[in-house]
């Protein structure tokens, strides 16, 4: 989100407080003095993680501080983890298998490329699965090792986590 | 320094060629292959030995086993380095116990009994004050067992996960490389001597399973079988996973990793970035360690070959004479 606050000492500890007291956690804070900015107002831009839901509460703590927010930027999937997936997946109804991601609501399939090399042999597909964080995307996934399991799909999961 | 060598295959040769190649200071008293032994408390003569192997004949008299080298020899160091068994993890198991218990410092390269009884085999060691040192049971000239137990001593280590065997790599290699099937790299390998006629130990994630076991249960106390290890081999993999995997700068390779926190071992194929310095090519073996002091290290070397594999069991030997043979 992109601030505006009054340069003055403290203005800044002043508007990054309410994030932690809303259990967000501050990613990147960027600072640069712009032209279109007034000379008296600092403008801040800062990237943040919020739980569902905290962010009403984050705006109304800001604004007690006299802090005015320009600009919001929402991104709801943070996380992204890239799959293989190989065995019979027409057969085994592909789109059930994305559905029973979908179907978790905080979790999505959004991208899926298949190769199917012949009628009867193996298809593979990548698979990505973005989620709204870490412990969602970890239910996704064994979401996915459920199904695989039980439609005898080979499952390839990245080395390391999204 | 005095040792008896149990199995004369490629592993106890190349034991041998390094000895008198190197002119070490190590006279070898016992020597047994699969159907003879030697015994010979003045020295055997090794290049002889070696010379009737190659001609195809037993190394020595067709009346002396393994296991009267172990009771009769007069040695320092019992060398085991027969054939693995995973079951059972005989004969070679009683052969290292026979040693310990005569009080005799045991190097070996067989996973087996490392893998099924080393809490055993360990309390005998140092019931009898000697020493059990398997450094070539994992991946071959890597010094990875000395290096977690004695260069980071004092670390925690929180993950370990690598390559941990090279016919496996070779074949996703190639199958990356040439657009290869599963088959044809697996025949490749075979052309070429890198996998066996009937490559399950391999192919099915075995080996490095065994290694996950030896490491898990003698580095970081864990307590594991290998029915402990969630284990998927690479047989069902698609040359078309492989070029999906390369469409996002990624591959894939083998991997086994151990988690000593959630107590997970695991040997999987995994979507591996191509910079990654697991990726390694060919047969080699790559094993980053995870640790709390001394962050991340990855050690890179060939996991297995005769030379290479001898040089772990040399430095074992190495190792004990320079701290516990006497007259050293």
């Amino acid at each position: 989100m992109k601030l505006e606050m009054r340069d003055q000492p403290g203005q800044l500890v002043a508007a990054l407080k309410p994030i932690s007291a809303v259990g967000g956690n501050i990613i990147a804070v960027i600072h640069q003095r712009e032209a279109t900015t007034p000379a008296e107002a600092l403008a801040v831009q800062i990237v943040l993680e919020l739980p569902e839901g905290r962010l009403e509460r984050l705006l109304e703590l800001l604004r007690e501080q006299g802090v005015n927010v320009v600009r919001i930027g929402e991104e709801r999937l943070l996380y992204e983890c890239t799959l293989i997936m190989i065995g019979h997946l027409m057969h085994t109804d592909l789109s059930d298998t994305v559905d029973q991601i979908d179907r978790t609501g905080s979790a999505e399939v959004t991208e899926l490329s298949v190769v199917m090399p012949a009628i009867d042999s193996p298809s593979s597909a990548r698979i990505t699965i973005r989620s709204t964080n870490r412990a969602e995307m970890k239910r996704a996934m064994r979401i996915l090792r459920a199904v695989a399991d039980q439609k005898g799909l080979l499952i390839i999961e990245p080395l390391e986590d999204a | 320094m005095r040792i008896a060598i149990l199995g004369f295959g490629s592993v106890g040769r190349g034991i041998a060629r390094v000895i008198l190649g190197k002119g070490l200071d190590i006279t070898v008293t016992g020597l047994a292959d699969s159907r003879s032994g030697l015994i010979d408390a003045g020295g055997i003569d090794l290049l002889a030995a070696l010379s009737k192997k190659e001609r195809g004949e037993p190394c020595g008299d067709p009346g002396i086993s393994p296991m009267d080298v172990v009771e009769r020899a007069e040695y320092d160091i019992l060398v085991e380095v027969t054939p693995t068994d995973v079951e059972t993890a005989e004969p070679a198991l009683g052969h290292m116990r026979g040693a310990l218990r005569r009080g005799r410092h045991v190097v070996t390269s067989n996973k087996g009994p490392i893998a099924i009884a080393y809490p055993g085999l360990r309390a005998l060691a140092e019931a009898n004050g000697v020493l059990l040192r398997y450094e070539a049971t994992v991946c071959g000239a890597i010094p990875l067992i000395h290096a977690m137990q004695e260069g980071l001593a004092g670390n925690a280590i929180t993950r370990i996960c690598g390559v941990f065997n090279g016919t496996c790599n070779y074949i996703l290699t190639r199958m990356a490389a040439e657009g290869l099937t599963y088959e044809q790299a697996l025949a490749e390998a075979r052309d070429l001597g890198y996998a066996e006629a009937d490559p399950t130990y391999d192919v099915e994630g075995i080996d490095a399973a065994i290694k996950l076991v030896i490491l898990a249960n003698t580095i970081l106390d864990m307590d594991t079988t290998l029915d402990d290890v969630e284990r998927t081999g690479i047989t069902l993999l698609s040359s078309e996973a492989l070029q999906l995997a390369e469409d996002q700068d990624c591959t894939i390779r083998l991997i086994g990793e151990i988690l000593p926190e959630a107590g997970v071992l695991r040997v999987s194929p995994r979507i591996v970035a191509k910079d990654h310095p697991l990726v390694v090519e060919g047969t080699l073996n790559a094993v980053t360690v995870e640790t709390d002091l001394a962050g991340d290290l990855t050690f890179i070397g060939k996991g297995a070959g005769s030379t290479e594999t001898a040089s772990a069991v040399i430095g074992d030997i190495l190792y004990i004479q320079s701290r516990h043979v006497q007259g050293y």
